[in-house]
């Protein structure tokens, strides 16, 4: 009997990842901005749990944030005013393998652009200079990384180059990688580690939503954030580089990042542009 | 493939360690807390057997991640600190315990009532031949189905990687991250969990052989 099922489901399973393996390469491979132009629509992979750059508005059920806003801005640049934006939410993990999969046309997610990155995919000008700092409660020791000695844990988001920053610039503390930043930060505030460490515009969404956290020490690393395109897509990426000098250029992007990096202590929109 | 399997062995066989570790620990502890637990929906005090059966239904209802994140997020915050790989221990031990129950209820249950009867009547006390007579015959029914349980068990400990418990699934994010070689890096954590479920399947079809002819 198990045999008899098993003689069946076989070529099943076969034909569905012929089929499968099939459609994701010829959807991958597709020129975008042809697509795109046909449809009228660019699919953009945002985070949906990052305070200030892609978060989820409950009430509203929309994503909204600085990179919502930059694609939005984009899309109408590229597309002209009637251009849709369409939005997949999509996490630090898996934004890599939903680009390559041909499921998003391309992420602006707080990605960082890194060596090893851009051996997989492209990425567009930088259209925000992050940089790494690390977030505490109010009044804890640590004060900078270089406070981070043995005995102290720092909690980074899987996926995200944090890993291997905290390792550079603090060897000795113990690395605790979590899914998401809302997990990461409820994992501080229970006490799980004595800091967090990511993009200091990150930081600043999360000290704004709860005052008890501040951003300490600076920035000890570099992150431009890049918009990532799959490779063989240089139109894409043309038309993508030039429509954000476009929207630098008029004054678009000012606006936007004044709106949601305008009540930030200390921000400066020529610091990140 | 193999180069995932080689350059990351380090990461791997750490994690390796942290998820058997974990399954040991979860295995021996949900043994004890499900027998207790079966041992007590089926006790002839009626409110022995109601706070058994509250605990049995209340558990494996909720999702594993649920119970699993009270431990790692609420718990330090208002009781004790206990660490990533001790919260996804206990909330495992927790969980699994509740289905070892159930397992080890229908199997005390299914042996006949006269069993019980007869040796009380012989003169037994109630735990006596419970001990002796009812749950030595119960085992060859109850090994089976809680072979299945051990396989679930070892591979839901994989909710270590959502607690920062350095287990294999928690490397193998890792690896997928840094190398972005998603495919290989999940393949290469598969395989690792079949060489630990598939001699334990094995184990329990063995015992199941063994423990029915004799």
């Amino acid at each position: 009997m198990q045999k008899r099922i098993l003689k069946f489901l076989l070529p099943v399973v076969f034909l569905l990842t012929a089929v499968l393996a099939g459609c994701g390469k010829s959807v991958a491979s597709q020129d975008i901005l042809t697509n795109a132009s046909q449809t009228n629509t660019i699919i953009w992979g945002v985070k949906a749990d990052t305070n200030l750059f892609g978060l989820m508005n409950v009430k509203k059920n929309k994503i909204e944030g600085f990179d919502v806003d930059v694609a939005k801005a984009l899309t109408k640049q590229i597309l002209g005013p009637s251009g849709k934006a369409k939005f997949v939410q999509v996490t630090s993990d898996t934004r890599m393998p939903l680009l390559k999969a041909g499921n998003i046309d391309a992420i602006i997610a707080t990605m960082t652009i890194t060596p090893e990155r851009k051996k997989q995919v492209d990425f567009s000008d930088i259209y925000f200079k992050a940089g790494g700092s690390l977030l505490v409660k109010k009044g804890s020791k640590i004060k900078s990384v270089k406070d981070l000695k043995k005995g102290t844990k720092v909690i980074v988001v899987q996926g995200s180059t944090y890993g291997d920053n905290i390792k550079k610039a603090a060897p000795d503390t113990q690395v605790l990688q979590l899914a998401d930043y809302a997990q990461a930060f409820t994992a501080l505030k229970s006490g799980q580690a004595d800091a967090l460490s990511t993009d200091n515009g990150i930081l600043y969404g999360m000290s704004i939503q709860d005052k008890d956290y501040v951003v300490v020490g600076g920035t000890y690393t570099n992150e431009p954030y890049g918009i990532a395109i799959n490779k063989g897509q240089k139109p894409f990426l043309h038309t993508v580089n030039s429509a954000l000098a476009k929207i630098k250029e008029n004054g678009t992007y000012d606006k936007i990042a004044q709106k949601w990096f305008g009540d930030v202590p200390g921000f400066d929109v020529k610091e990140v542009k | 493939m193999f180069d995932i399997l080689t350059n990351n062995w380090g990461l791997l066989s750490t994690g390796w360690g942290y998820t058997i570790m974990c399954s040991v620990l979860a295995l021996i502890g949900s043994c004890v807390l499900g027998t207790l637990f079966a041992l007590m929906e089926i006790s002839p005090y009626k409110w022995v057997a109601t706070i058994g059966r509250v605990y049995v239904e209340v558990v494996r209802n909720i999702p594993l991640l649920v119970i699993t994140m009270v431990f790692y997020l609420v718990i330090p915050k208002y009781v004790v600190a206990i660490n990533g790989f001790t919260a996804g221990t206990i909330g495992l031990t927790i969980y699994t315990s509740a289905f070892i129950a159930e397992t080890v209820r229908a199997g005390i249950e299914a042996i006949a009532k006269g069993q019980m009867e007869g040796a009380r009547s012989v003169g037994l006390t109630y735990s006596q031949a419970m001990t002796q007579i009812v749950f030595p015959q119960a085992i060859k029914i109850i090994i089976p189905p809680l072979g299945n349980q051990f396989i679930n068990l070892v591979k839901n400990s994989s909710v270590l990687a959502f607690t920062s418990g350095f287990d294999l699934m928690y490397q193998g994010k890792i690896i997928a991250s840094t190398t972005l070689d998603t495919f290989s890096s999940y393949l290469a954590v598969g395989l690792l969990y079949l060489v630990l479920t598939l001699p334990l399947s094995y184990l329990m079809r063995y015992l199941e052989k063994r423990w029915q002819t004799a």
